[in-house]
């Protein structure tokens, strides 16, 4: 089976990091934690997956403090050329602050902290990131979050929709789609136009066993591994 | 000098903590409010040459971190 080399990039306040680091290294995979001062990315680095957390306590925006870290000057540079990236939860926040996915994420629509699992429908799997599902697969993973609720405006969501950069929505256990947090078209999930940048709010991470409720995480994050 | 920039989520952007205290203003019976927009203010002391120069690097300010223009609005006042 490949063996992927995963950066896993921590910021002040990131708390997901070593929940990442297991989940990675439980598909065989070897994981480094990239501190955010650091200028560089660990030679042969494949994948690098931005975990959750609080960065910077969320001070101003979520994520809106790390991307000014240097670390995401060397992240866009790796992005620019091609280099697969995957940001959960804060890590997604901070993504699109970085403008290196399309919108932003405002505070949930009823201002609720939000932590549950919750269904996800599987809206475009022609992708590294959720090659291993089929296209309407529903999917179970826990989210937990206050600032969920991803917005952008007409105009490029519906060239997202085109370019099948839409990944994932909310849905109840049947599929049918519904609000969790006010996101636009209860997106859940996104990809850049080049489909190597993906961001989530829920969190595979701690979907990597039935016994903790889903092991559906680790068949998404077993996706890459196959690109 | 000081400045004060004030951020808000753009119109036509769905302000949920402007809505949640909208509804609390009219469960208070406060009957007649039309609409209301939770925003933030950043006070900032800064030293520059004039006016001018100083409205120049709080627009750059603004844009780089302060708003998030993507569904932020963000406007300025300069105090002499």
């Amino acid at each position: 089976m490949k063996k992927l080399n995963v950066s896993i990039l921590q910021f002040p306040g990131t708390n997901c990091d070593y929940d990442t680091v297991y989940a990675f290294s439980r598909l065989g995979h070897n994981t480094s934690i990239v501190w955010h001062k650091e200028e560089s990315l660990p030679e042969n680095t494949e994948l690098v997956v931005v975990p959750g957390g609080f960065s910077y306590g969320d001070y101003l925006r979520c994520g809106a403090i790390a991307r000014f870290s240097p670390i995401m000057k060397v992240l866009r540079e790796y992005a620019e050329n091609g280099g697969m990236v995957l940001g959960i939860c804060n890590g997604f926040q901070i993504l699109t602050e970085a403008g290196l996915l399309p919108g932003a994420l405002k505070r949930n629509d009823k201002l609720h902290f939000i932590s549950r699992h919750q269904h996800l429908k599987v809206v475009s799997c022609k992708n590294a990131f959720l090659n291993r599902f089929k296209e309407g697969d529903i999917i179970n993973i826990p989210i937990a979050h206050h600032d969920g609720n991803y917005y952008v405006d007409e105009e490029t969501l519906s060239d997202m929709e085109q370019n099948a950069q839409i990944l994932l929505r909310y849905c109840d256990e049947d599929g049918k789609e519904m609000n969790v947090n006010g996101s636009v078209r209860h997106i859940a999930g996104i990809c850049n136009r080049e489909k190597n940048v993906y961001g989530l709010m829920p969190h595979p991470e701690r979907a990597m066993e039935s016994i903790l409720g889903s092991s559906d995480g680790e068949r998404m994050l077993e996706g890459f591994r196959y690109e | 000098m000081r400045a004060i920039v004030n951020i808000y989520l753009k119109d036509g952007v769905l302000d949920p903590q402007g809505k949640a205290v909208h509804h609390a203003l009219d469960s208070l019976g406060f009957s007649g409010v039309q609409s209301v927009r939770v925003g933030k203010q950043i006070v900032i002391e800064l030293k520059a040459a004039d006016r001018e120069s100083a409205m120049r690097e709080l627009e750059e300010m603004s844009e780089a971190l302060l708003a998030n223009t993507v569904i932020e609005d963000y406007n300025i006042e300069i105090e002499e």
